[in-house]
């Protein structure tokens, strides 16, 4: 990653990103009467026309259940779903799409390792490992394994900064450490964290590990080989995709191992009324028919940040990042949380006597749309001493002028409070 | 900037930076919790109740957003010294004028508390506005578990 300020060289020109902001329909209207200006890609982002084509045409030209017909649409539907598993692969630079699982989204991708492979090794007295900063998401299914197991959930912390103290991982990650599972970016505060040496410290002791990159994926490049992570989690919604879809990619010995964790349709190979015998990996793991057209969606949001392509990506989101951090200092009442050594996309910030969703509530009058509340991370809130925040988080159609509406509406927030 | 201040009147800025008859009191024979898990909003609220049915004192603790910290405010003012019966009766008022479907009656009878009228405007924020409510009917019912908006 770059934090570098981008060059003339290196930044696209604005008529390029002002092309792509503009394949965004929904970016187009009027919120109050203010041109909307939305600051919540990590909630989920907009979609460009694209997707919305790729999901319309599979309903309306190949409409057809997957895996099951031999007629021309059920093929057509077929080939269709399989070649996004391919396109999963090559984008996140895993050696066989057969690694490539399709879930509902990143939460469903963790309960699935959790439910599998989680519970066979993870035993009375073994430990989880998380951090403080992690999403409800990864560290809800992982308390309910350890409780289940009769194991101990134990917490990576982190600095007043929001970075992760990594010094005593040696002593953190013991030899009753079956799984260590960690957040790849912060959705909360933006932290990139360094999970390149968590990684290599869990593989040393034999854990598994498994990294929610749900929110790094739109962002930068990601090389599963690279990271030398077992598992790694995302939603086709926080990249340009739809809602209801995600992947699971799974290292393909270990999901060859593991057992199915939901049972029906489409997961198996035979079924008597004594016994079911199961489809390989990753089809084991898609019982029912599968989101389709999510799936075709995700697809095409893949080639959208391909054709964009994160040399243009990194160097717009972090002037915009950079823009807003200077901004936002020179706000008297204004708190930054969170001053992580690499941050991605999103900034947290609290106001003096204002709580978050009343400054979201006039915000959005303004037609400025931030995220108001505890961003799924109550331990990280609990951490730095808030209840919760407000969060301007961006995406590659945000435009130096959206940080001048955030600025300008957090004035008038504190115009009707002071 | 007109529209907005009407959901946060000068009453309501008020009450939130300085909230009336908050903090333990020591009388009291009534108690609920109630917790808003979108906004992490918390309120608990104490009542002493008389045998004939009277709210002789009422407080609140907690922290929240300007419209939930002053509505439990507000709340505690107005309905001290009234029976339960009647702060039952202004409860469904006070709904009916925030979240109510067809044309908002515009607070009649409701006094003070007419100027949360602006809340129905803001779907988002009805939970603010009525979760002091809720956890007091709770506390009247004598019912222990935790209030929740979601």
């Amino acid at each position: 990653m770059s934090r570098a300020s981008p060059t003339n060289e290196s930044y696209p020109s604005f008529c390029h990103l002002d092309q792509v902001r503009r394949k965004f329909p929904c970016l187009k209207q009027e919120i109050h009467g203010n041109p909307l200006v939305y600051l919540d890609s990590a909630a989920t982002t907009q979609k460009p026309t694209q997707v919305l084509q790729a999901v319309e045409s599979f309903y309306q030209e190949d409409c057809s259940n997957v895996h099951r017909g031999v007629h021309t649409l059920s093929e057509r539907a077929t080939i269709r779903y399989e070649a996004v598993r391919a396109k999963v692969a090559q984008f996140i630079h895993a050696p066989d799409p057969h690694g490539v699982v399709f879930t509902s989204g990143t939460t469903e991708a963790i309960n699935l390792v959790a439910r599998t492979i989680g519970r066979d090794r993870v035993s009375r007295g073994d430990q989880v490992l998380i951090s403080t900063m992690e999403h409800h998401a990864n560290i809800v299914p992982w308390q309910m394994l350890c409780e289940e197991q009769g194991a101990k959930l134990v917490i990576i912390p982190c600095t007043d900064d929001g970075d992760l103290i990594l010094d005593d991982l040696q002593s953190l990650i013991t030899d009753r450490t079956k799984v260590v599972s960690i957040g790849h970016v912060s959705n909360a505060v933006g932290t990139m964290h360094d999970i390149q040496k968590v990684i290599a410290v869990a593989r040393e002791k034999g854990a598994i590990t498994m990294i929610d990159s749900a929110q790094a994926i739109s962002h930068l490049p990601i090389d599963v080989e690279q990271l030398g992570c077992d598992f790694l989690a995302f939603s086709a919604h926080k990249m340009y995709g739809p809602t209801g879809t995600g992947v699971l990619w799974g290292r393909k010995e270990l999901l060859d191992q593991m057992s199915p964790w939901q049972g029906g349709g489409d997961m198996i190979r035979t079924v008597t009324f004594e016994n079911s015998t199961f489809a390989d990996a990753p089809w084991k793991f898609e019982a029912g028919t599968p989101h389709i057209a999510g799936v075709i969606g995700l697809g095409a949001a893949l080639d959208f940040i391909q054709e964009v392509g994160f040399e243009t990506i990194q160097p717009h989101e972090q002037q915009l990042l950079e823009k807003t951090v200077t901004r936002l200092d020179q706000l008297d009442g204004l708190t930054i949380i969170g001053r992580p050594e690499n941050r991605f996309s999103v900034v947290s910030f609290v106001l003096d006597r204002i709580h978050p969703h009343d400054a979201g509530t006039i915000m959005d009058q303004q037609g400025v749309a931030i995220r108001a509340g505890h961003h799924c991370a109550m331990p990280l809130m609990s951490r730095f001493g808030v209840a919760a925040t407000i969060r301007a988080s961006f995406a590659i159609y945000n435009t130096l002028d959206d940080i001048d509406a955030l600025v300008a509406a957090i004035e008038s927030v504190q115009e009707v409070f002071n | 900037m007109n529209d907005i201040r009407e959901l946060y009147q000068e009453m309501i800025l008020d009450h939130s930076r300085s909230p009336r008859n908050f903090g333990p009191k020591e009388k009291h024979n009534l108690s609920a919790k109630g917790h808003n898990p979108l906004c992490g909003d918390d309120v608990e609220i104490h009542v002493l109740r008389t045998t004939d049915g009277v709210l002789e004192e009422i407080c609140f603790e907690g922290s929240g957003c300007a419209i939930s910290t002053a509505s439990a405010s507000i709340l505690t003012g107005v309905l001290k010294g009234r029976s339960e019966e009647a702060v039952r009766e202004i409860f469904t008022s006070f709904h009916q004028m925030v979240a109510g479907q067809g044309d908002a009656p515009a607070g009649e009878g409701l006094g003070k508390l007419a100027v949360f009228s602006g809340v129905r405007q803001y779907p988002a924020r009805v939970k603010c506005a009525t979760l002091a409510w809720h956890t007091l009917i709770q506390a009247l019912s004598e019912i222990e578990e935790e209030v929740s908006t979601e």
